[in-house]
């Protein structure tokens, strides 16, 4: 009487090893005496993959040559090793799927994948897979494949799986099966078959045993070891993000009457991002809205670093500007940056420019002044804004004063002699 | 923002929309890091109970749907390369019926594009992800409330019509930073789900009047449940093509419509005696809504629709629409993406977009339009004489 499989016929071709696969893995499970709501079976396309109506376990048919991907997802997710993950895979999807098996044997997950390597896509019409040995003929290779293949096991075993072997597809292997299933973590069993169908004809008088150690393949236990599973980590007690936010509280007033759009475009590691964010909060605990954007090549060390904010004393609903009424630019990075900027803006707009560089041609007021060498450069920005903050009277420089402290409490700068 | 009853902070979208998955029930974060989905990326590690640095994008929503199939409920977030390399394994997880949220985080393409530059380039790639043309939640959305609202309402629908639910922003919408009241956010409770408790079989597939069939996870040990990407009976076998198995396809796509009266969300902001409408949605919605209390302060009768569920396309939109004799689409994208999608490639005098790739399009474009829009009509109105020239 049959636990695992029901009383369907197996739907596989006459002499195809896969038969052997499915009868020997109904033994190994025995053996392991496991319940069969306990094993979870993901197979995927190919000849082999038609198997999941035989049985009576879970089963999970997922997408060529992604079941290992998924059955990660399924081990993760039950996160239990007294599951029984099994795989079921052909070459062919091996073959899509090694970066998956690689992962999964590196990650150690709770699981044994069975390879069904009968060299070549059975499903389609005995196309070549990795894992079609040099020389061997299929349908669409009468000249026999003209490189070697894959050998699965070495592979799987340099990712760190705990147990990898290889037999060959012929009578009872339920032991090696069993004790293949019976590892905790990530085991492999590569079981080297012969596709009745397309390789027979391609290959008279092929021996499988000999294609296999022609190929390297060699019928051997690789590794058994037992290092610790994968083990999915689940904590509920994390922060909420909200929680976290410092809630800011108003205390100064600002007199400003319309929105204020203000760029800062200097270099990377200049504290651009840094003074801008600093700007929109000094900005709101003097009572206004603001936003602000950063922008920066997607090497975030090097280059430009760009900043726009918005302070406004009513709701922002729109983020973007086409061009800022004051613009900072303290270096030739940024210079180079915000040249398009710089064209757009008015007479009525003004742009704060570093004493080191050369005067842009823009209809824009321009205000020199030495913002990389009172501080440094790494200071230029917050010194640029500073110098700003004083001049306009945008908003109290308290405001800046406390944003400053409560931000950059481990900055070297200080910030009272250079709010003077 | 004077009044002392509120609580300022200074936020952003990616935060909110993460904050809100999570509250909402999501319990597990699978992703490969990608701009300008990192703010997500960064948040979901900090917050998700679980959280797993893929390999890649097609490993990410393979191990979701194995964690789906577990009955947690997964979120990942990417951007169009990572969204390209996903769409078979959401085919799968659509098929399977296994509930999940993907955050799509635009920005310029083609292929890799400008990785820092926003755009509304993926909604016509988002309208047919899956193949057949069945339908998929698609929402989009760009007010701070509605990103804490609607987050939560994709992990809620994930679940009722157990589907893929795709939510579709982009990078000025989750990068950038603003002062918010919190008040402003409402409690968000976790969505209770409820399992298969009969004791005769189950049928994984098979679904009563609602076309939604009931859940068992993997961990369960009383029923063999079977999940399966290919064409399908209410068992789960795979058939070929069979009645039972192409109604029960059929039945993916007709659960998601026959629920949309569920996650329909828009904002039709109407004014009487308009004759012209903007329809807008996400980044591009800030200035339509700009751009319309531009007009009305100069006494000139809009009106707008902010569109937030994409896909489906509501059947009230095009109530709406008949009301018009204008319709102006405006989009950061160069075709008119969703114009397309419910209009079609037909020219129309009706239907006319504010179109743009690799800035945001300025409140200002949206006004232009409008005001040349009704120059049009009245020169056509006077014979053909314009008379302003």
């Amino acid at each position: 009487m049959k636990k695992y499989l029901n009383d369907n016929p197996l739907p596989f071709c006459k002499g195809c090893g896969h038969s052997l696969v499915s009868e020997n893995t109904e033994k190994a499970l025995n053996n392991l005496g496991i319940k069969p709501l306990d094993v979870i079976l993901v197979t995927d396309i190919g000849c082999h993959g038609i198997i999941d109506k035989a049985f009576q376990t879970h089963t999970v048919h997922g997408l060529h040559g992604r079941s290992v991907a998924l059955a990660s997802g399924v081990s993760a997710g039950l996160n239990n090793p007294d599951k029984k993950v099994l795989v079921f895979l052909g070459d062919g999807g091996a073959t899509i799927g090694m970066q998956h098996i690689i992962n999964a044997a590196h990650y150690n997950y709770n699981m044994t994948v069975v390879i069904h390597n009968n060299f070549l896509y059975g499903m389609t019409g005995g196309q070549p897979s990795e894992f079609t040995p040099l020389g061997f003929k299929t349908p669409t290779l009468s000249e026999g494949a003209d490189h070697s293949n894959y050998d699965i096991c070495k592979i799987v075993a340099a990712a760190g799986a705990n147990y990898v072997r290889r037999i060959i597809g012929i009578g009872d292997f339920s032991e090696q099966l069993t004790e293949a299933f019976s590892v905790k973590g990530f085991s492999l069993i590569e079981i080297i078959e012969i596709c009745t169908s397309y390789a027979v004809k391609a290959n008279p008088g092929m021996k499988l045993g000999k294609v296999a150690e022609k190929a390297g393949l060699v019928a051997k236990l690789y590794v058994n070891e037992d290092k610790k599973a994968f083990v999915t980590k689940v904590n509920n007690a994390h922060e909420s993000l909200i929680e976290q936010i410092k809630v800011m509280t108003v205390n100064y007033k600002s007199n400003i009457k319309k929105p204020v759009r203000i760029m800062i475009s200097g270099s990377a590691g200049e504290g651009v991002q840094v003074a801008a964010e600093l700007l929109a909060k000094s900005a709101i605990i003097s009572g206004l809205n603001s936003t602000k954007k950063g922008s920066y090549p997607v090497t975030v060390g090097v280059g430009f670093s760009s900043s726009e904010v918005i302070i406004s004393p009513e709701p922002i609903k729109y983020t973007g500007f086409p061009s800022p009424e004051i613009l900072f630019i303290t270096s030739q990075d940024g210079l180079d940056y915000a040249k398009a900027t710089i064209s757009k803006m008015t007479e009525n707009d003004c742009i704060y420019l570093d004493n080191s560089l050369n005067n842009p041609e823009t209809k824009a007021k321009i205000i020199k002044h030495d913002y990389r060498n009172k501080t440094g450069s790494k200071y230029a920005s917050i010194y640029a804004l500073l110098y700003y903050i004083n001049s306009s009277g945008i908003f109290p420089k308290e405001a800046f004063y406390d944003t400053f402290v409560q931000n950059m409490n481990s900055s070297k700068v200080d910030i009272t002699t250079l709010l003077n | 923002m004077n009044d002392t009853n509120q609580k300022i902070g200074f936020i952003d979208n990616s935060r909110l929309i993460t904050e809100s998955l999570v509250k909402a029930g999501a319990d597990v974060f699978v992703g490969y890091p990608i701009t300008p989905a990192n703010l997500l990326y960064y948040y979901a590690n900090k917050r998700f109970p679980s959280f797993f640095a893929a390999p890649d994008e097609i490993t990410t929503v393979q191990l979701m749907t194995g964690f789906s199939a577990c009955s947690r409920i997964p979120v990942t977030a990417t951007s169009f390369p990572g969204f390209a390399l996903m769409i078979e394994s959401i085919n799968m997880a659509y098929m399977m019926e296994l509930p999940m949220v993907i955050v799509l985080v635009q920005r310029l393409g083609p292929a890799t594009g400008s990785a820092t530059g926003g755009a509304q380039g993926d909604i016509s790639m988002v309208s047919n992800i899956i193949s057949g043309g069945l339908a998929i939640p698609v929402f989009s959305v760009s007010d701070p409330v509605d990103n804490w609202k609607i987050s939560a309402k994709c992990v809620e629908m994930a679940v009722k019509l157990r589907t893929p639910v795709i939510l579709i922003t982009s990078k000025e919408e989750v990068m950038t930073q603003f002062s918010f009241d919190l008040n402003k956010l409402d409690e968000i409770k976790p969505i209770q789900r409820k399992f298969y408790e009969k004791d005769e079989a189950f049928k994984p597939y098979l679904a009563d009047e609602s076309l939604i069939p009931q859940f068992l996870p993997l961990t369960n040990t009383k029923h063999q449940v079977r999940y399966t990407a290919s064409t399908h009976n209410s068992n789960g076998i795979l058939q070929n093509s069979t009645k039972e198995a192409l109604d029960n396809t059929e039945r993916l796509h007709n659960k998601n419509i026959m629920h949309i009266k569920d996650y329909t969300f828009f904002k039709y902001d109407k004014q009487e005696g308009a004759e012209i409408l903007i329809i807008s949605y996400g980044i591009t919605s800030m200035a339509a809504i700009n751009a319309v209390e531009t007009l009305r302060i100069e006494g000139i009768k809009i009106s707008l629709l902010i569109v937030k569920t994409l896909f489906p396309i509501p059947i009230e939109y095009y109530n709406i629409v008949d009301e018009y004799n204008k319709i102006i689409f405006a989009e950061e994208n160069l075709t008119g993406q969703y114009r397309k999608a419910m209009f079609g490639n037909q020219p129309s005098n009706k239907i006319s977009g504010v179109n743009k790739m690799g800035k945001m399009i300025d409140p200002e474009e949206i006004v232009l339009k409008f005001k040349e829009l009704v120059r049009e009509t009245r020169t056509k109105e006077m014979g053909g004489v314009n008379s302003e020239q």
